[in-house]
């Protein structure tokens, strides 16, 4: 029993690994630029498809692949502000829209370009560490440790750098930003670009576990939106908290019982959040 | 807001247009445009009933699923306790409304981007409870063989509603009336606070306006009329099952809304029938079905990017300016657009 107890923690931090990372780039642009990305988890089906062809049809080392993912999906987030957020900045229903449309046409793209059935992805590394009886692939171990090294450089780029501070104060206060001589568009461009190069890393870094598929973004999104709320947002260190909490609750709930209970577990524990602290965990108090 | 409500000569003359239109056109299409009309004018149902909701300004993600909770509800008590079909689809429009009461407490404790997401996570709980549990619900394969419409047999007139152009004209009669009731309610004092709540929540509540109570209320008469238009659905199809109410679907209704614009009643109608014509007609003769959604959603974004306030602004603008020939230069209080 302690052994598929472990087993199960293993497979939750794997989870919460991969879903803080697109969580975090979804708050990051919410923070910003105020408009809800939909097509985010097509970005991190790019990043996937980005593996499927650097490193599965050009024969790319698996880190390079990643690496070129992640500045692939990252020029696809600068595609999306230069071409759709940054027209549509007072109207954030409509940035929404547009990002659904984008959503349509990245999903399309994939499906001309790699067809519709999964892609098979060969294994990085056969290796595992064995603790008892659970193991760690180190496929998974390599999406922990991506994740760590990502978020703590993410953390101390937003706190020392200069363009972390005005990523922050443009969070903050998008006018007041303005007026001490902050450039919102260079801003808005730096934010798109992590926040879309952390859910593309996500995706390269998950591929060879997924198959990946072109609709793959949509259980992503859905997931992603939940833990934003829970964690509140507009806080980075609120959708770690939440990708972690929501990981172990439904990798648990799943071992035990089955999936469909376990997302309905998620979503109840959502609501109860929402009621108990309708800002979330870490959230403030909305913006008008 | 005052509109004026007097219909000119002009306006007449349109509704008589339309009117024709509405009756012939199931006789001018084939077969399978014909089941597409059904499903079109049941969704101008969807989209108006969402437009009301969105006028005390929270957006709602749980529409889909209440139109969902009319059409289970009216399969399981025609199909289940053996109801006369029509009785079956009042009684689930009624569950429809009576969740989305229950569904109030929880969900308008939150605004904004927290309301949106608290409400998909509320549909969606109520979606996977149909998916998991198969008694009553069916599961992921639904309800199957639902009672359709009965026939009306008088004799010298037999109407058989498996027919298409014949349901067509019954999900008409029942839209018509909805939209007429939806107007109705929006005109009235109690659309008025909807709108005033929408604008000013802090200054309507200091004069004794309840907001809760509105937004409950806008909730629940929009999930009303969404349970009917699912309820038509049901017994259209004959057959119910959870996918046919997620979150597609839901982001479906949230573009023919936004894109057809809702500072107007109309606006919402504009979109789902110029989108529908477009996605199912046009990119669909075309023949290129692989990039239909690549260009669906090129569509979207050139319609959000250029038209901003939706289709609708278009007639605004234009009904403006055939006032404006006229010589009679009004003040332009009409062009006041809803965020």
């Amino acid at each position: 029993m302690p052994d598929f107890l472990l087993q199960t923690v293993f497979n939750a931090s794997y989870a919460a690994s991969y879903m803080a990372l697109i969580a975090v780039g979804l708050v990051l642009i919410f923070g910003v630029m105020g408009v809800i990305n939909f097509a985010h988890g097509e970005l991190y089906m790019a990043g996937a498809y980005a593996i499927v062809f650097f490193y599965v049809w050009s024969g790319l080392p698996f880190f390079v692949a990643v690496a070129l993912g992640l500045v692939f999906v990252g020029c696809l987030g600068i595609l999306m502000e230069l071409t759709l957020f940054r027209p549509l900045r007072t109207n954030p229903l409509g940035g929404l829209i547009a990002s659904i449309g984008f959503l349509l046409i990245l999903q399309t793209l994939a499906v001309l370009g790699f067809g519709l059935r999964n892609q098979n992805v060969p294994p990085v590394s056969q290796g595992r560490i064995t603790v008892g009886g659970a193991f760690l692939t180190y496929e998974r171990l390599y999406v922990i440790i991506a994740t760590i090294g990502l978020l703590t450089a993410l953390y101390f780029f937003l706190r020392k750098s200069k363009f972390g501070w005005a990523l922050r104060a443009c969070a903050q206060d998008r006018e007041a930003a303005a007026l001490q001589g902050i450039s919102i568009n260079q801003t808005a461009r730096y934010a798109m670009f992590i926040g879309a190069a952390l859910a593309g890393v996500a995706g390269a870094m998950t591929a060879p576990l997924v198959a990946p598929s072109p609709y793959m973004g949509h259980s992503v999104i859905v997931t992603a939106f939940i833990i934003i709320i829970v964690g509140g947002i507009g806080s980075l260190e609120g959708a770690v908290v939440a990708a972690v909490l929501y990981a172990f609750v439904h990798t648990f709930v799943t071992t035990f019982y089955d999936g469909v209970i376990a997302n309905i577990v998620g979503l109840l524990l959502m609501l109860a959040v929402l009621v108990v602290k309708p800002q979330g965990l870490f959230g403030v108090r909305e913006r008008a | 807001m005052p509109e004026k409500t007097s219909i000119g000569g002009a306006g007449l003359i349109g509704i008589l247009i339309l009117a024709v239109v509405l009756i012939a056109v199931p006789h001018l299409v084939s077969f399978s445009q014909q089941e597409l009309l059904v499903l079109l004018t049941i969704n101008v149902l969807v989209v108006v009933s969402y437009r009301l909701q969105t006028l005390t300004g929270e957006w709602s993600l749980a529409h889909v699923v209440m139109m969902g909770a009319g059409a289970y509800g009216s399969a399981l008590f025609a199909k289940s306790f053996g109801f006369p079909v029509p009785l079956a689809m009042i009684a689930g429009a009624i569950t429809a409304g009576v969740i989305a009461t229950v569904l109030s407490f929880p969900l308008f404790r939150m605004k904004g981007f927290y309301f949106l997401i608290g409400s998909f996570a509320a549909g969606e709980i109520l979606r996977l409870i149909w998916k998991r549990f198969t008694d009553p619900f069916g599961g992921p394969k639904g309800i199957q063989r639902i009672p359709g419409f009965p026939e009306i047999d008088l004799g010298f007139i037999h109407i058989d509603f498996y027919d298409p152009a014949n349901y067509y004209y019954l999900v008409l009669v029942v839209v018509l009336v909805s939209l007429w009731v939806l107007y109705r309610v929006e005109k009235s004092r109690i659309g008025l606070t909807f709108h005033a709540i929408h604008w000013q929540d802090k200054l309507s509540e200091s004069v004794g306006v309840d907001a809760f109570r509105y937004r409950m209320l806008a909730f629940v008469i929009a999930s009303f009329f969404a349970g009917l238009a699912g309820a038509l659905y049901a017994h259209y199809l004959s057959t119910v099952n959870p996918n046919q109410f997620d979150v597609n679907t839901m982001v479906y209704v949230l573009i023919w809304t936004i894109v057809g614009g809702t500072s107007r009643w109309y606006g919402p109608i504009l979109g789902v029938v110029a989108l529908t014509i477009v996605d199912e007609v046009i990119l669909r003769s075309i023949g290129v079905d692989q990039v239909r959604p690549l260009l669906y959603g090129l569509i979207l974004i050139l319609a959000i990017l250029f038209l901003p306030n939706g289709l609708e602004s278009l007639v605004i603008k234009a009904r403006d300016a055939l006032r404006n020939r006229g010589g009679a230069n009004l003040p332009n209080g009409q062009a006041v657009a809803r965020k």
